[in-house]
């Protein structure tokens, strides 16, 4: 076959784009995880939780999280009888050493851990410029910090405060629900240590979890419903202070 | 040429495993998942500890995780010679849990470590594995 100058023109993109999956391979989390097998969430029951702040340090150890910075934490409302709309919020370092009583016991006063809601729609990979941030296909929004510019456009645009700019790496970090654990089928660290079972890890594709019987029979809220992001943590027993 | 020249060009810039999932780069699922664990699991930590969780099965901390108080524990499991765990001091450990603290769930076991024991350390009394104390099985 005669290689003229208007055949080479159609053949070079379609070798180039055929190059690209040969040197692709086909990457996989871990040699029996399959990706569209899984769609991760997380339980909070905000009524069994302690605020021993195990889940705060163990996070840290587990992912390496610079001294100040918490991809989980939890907070400590103190709800005045008279005034449920303007709670009085702490979490001194994050609630990683516990906290020491309250000092006013009138109102109730109640932990809520936080972390990435891992939201469905979430506002912080639509907003990335470069595809550093995403939705995995196993429903975890993780963070590539090999291609992140650390533009900081998803920090902002996380309405609940997630994220933060790695100052080593200096680029954007979050929870990754321990995805280096849930893929080789273990619990993230955070539920792993919890020692009241305040938080379960949900795999929301698997008929048998107990996330679903839970799911039937609670009364389920989500962090900012109003914003539309669809988030996969899930709260038990919340109260309607919480913000 | 031009056409031929921006072919070329974003094969060289564009990542191999970009959009190969989504607007991504596919490989970045792989390289996180790869990353090591610094926590081993309690499923680890029972293959080999099995009278401590005889002992555990039979009191309330049956519920927790060997690491929730021990801490990270993967290196110990893959070198248990060379890596013993970190010695725990029980006075400051336990009261994590059992501070009394008003947002503390009600039904919650909590004391004020002050008047209850003064600073003395919880397992001179308390078994952490089986921790109520009964008659005749202190420590």
């Amino acid at each position: 076959m005669e290689i003229t100058r208007r055949r080479l023109l159609v053949l070079l993109p379609a070798a180039a784009v055929a190059w690209r999956y040969v040197l692709a391979g086909t990457p996989e989390a871990s040699p029996n995880y399959q990706l569209t097998e899984h769609w991760w969430g997380m339980l909070i029951d905000i009524p069994k939780c302690i605020g021993c702040g195990s889940c705060v340090r163990a996070c840290s150890e587990e992912n390496d999280v610079p001294e100040g910075y918490y991809r989980t934490w939890v907070e400590r409302y103190h709800v005045a009888d008279w005034k449920i709309e303007r709670p009085e919020v702490e979490s001194p370092d994050g609630g990683k050493n516990g906290y020491p009583p309250h000092p006013d016991s009138n109102g109730k006063n109640f932990f809520v851990p936080k972390l990435c809601n891992h939201c469905v729609d979430s506002p912080c990979t639509q907003v990335c410029p470069v595809g550093a941030t995403f939705i995995s296909p196993d429903g975890v929004v993780l963070v590539d910090k090999n291609y992140c510019l650390g533009c900081r456009y998803c920090i902002q645009a996380c309405p609940y405060g997630c994220r933060f700019l790695n100052p080593k790496t200096q680029t954007a970090e979050k929870c990754s629900l321990c995805y280096h654990r849930i893929t080789k089928g273990l619990n993230t660290a955070c539920c792993e240590v919890c020692p009241t079972g305040a938080r379960q890890l949900a795999d929301l594709k698997n008929p048998q979890d107990p996330i679903h019987e839970f799911l039937k029979t609670h009364t389920i809220q989500v962090l900012k419903p109003h914003m539309a992001t669809e988030p996969k943590v899930f709260y038990n027993g919340m109260d309607g202070s919480v913000r | 040429m031009a056409f031929i020249a921006f072919v070329i060009l974003r094969a060289a810039v564009v990542p191999r495993s970009f959009g190969e999932y989504g607007h991504y780069r596919g490989l970045a699922i792989s390289e996180i998942a790869s990353r090591p664990v610094a926590f081993a699991g309690h499923d680890t930590c029972e293959g080999c500890h099995t009278d401590v969780l005889d002992q555990k099965k039979l009191g309330k901390h049956m519920v927790v995780a060997c690491e929730a108080c021990h801490g990270a524990l993967a290196k110990h499991a893959e070198d248990p010679g060379s890596v013993p765990p970190v010695k725990l001091d029980t006075a400051i450990l336990c009261a994590h849990c059992h501070e009394a603290n008003s947002a503390k769930p009600k039904g919650f076991p909590q004391v004020s470590t002050v008047d209850h024991s003064a600073g003395i350390a919880c397992n001179t009394c308390h078994q952490p594995h089986r921790p109520k104390i009964e008659t005749g099985v202190k420590k």
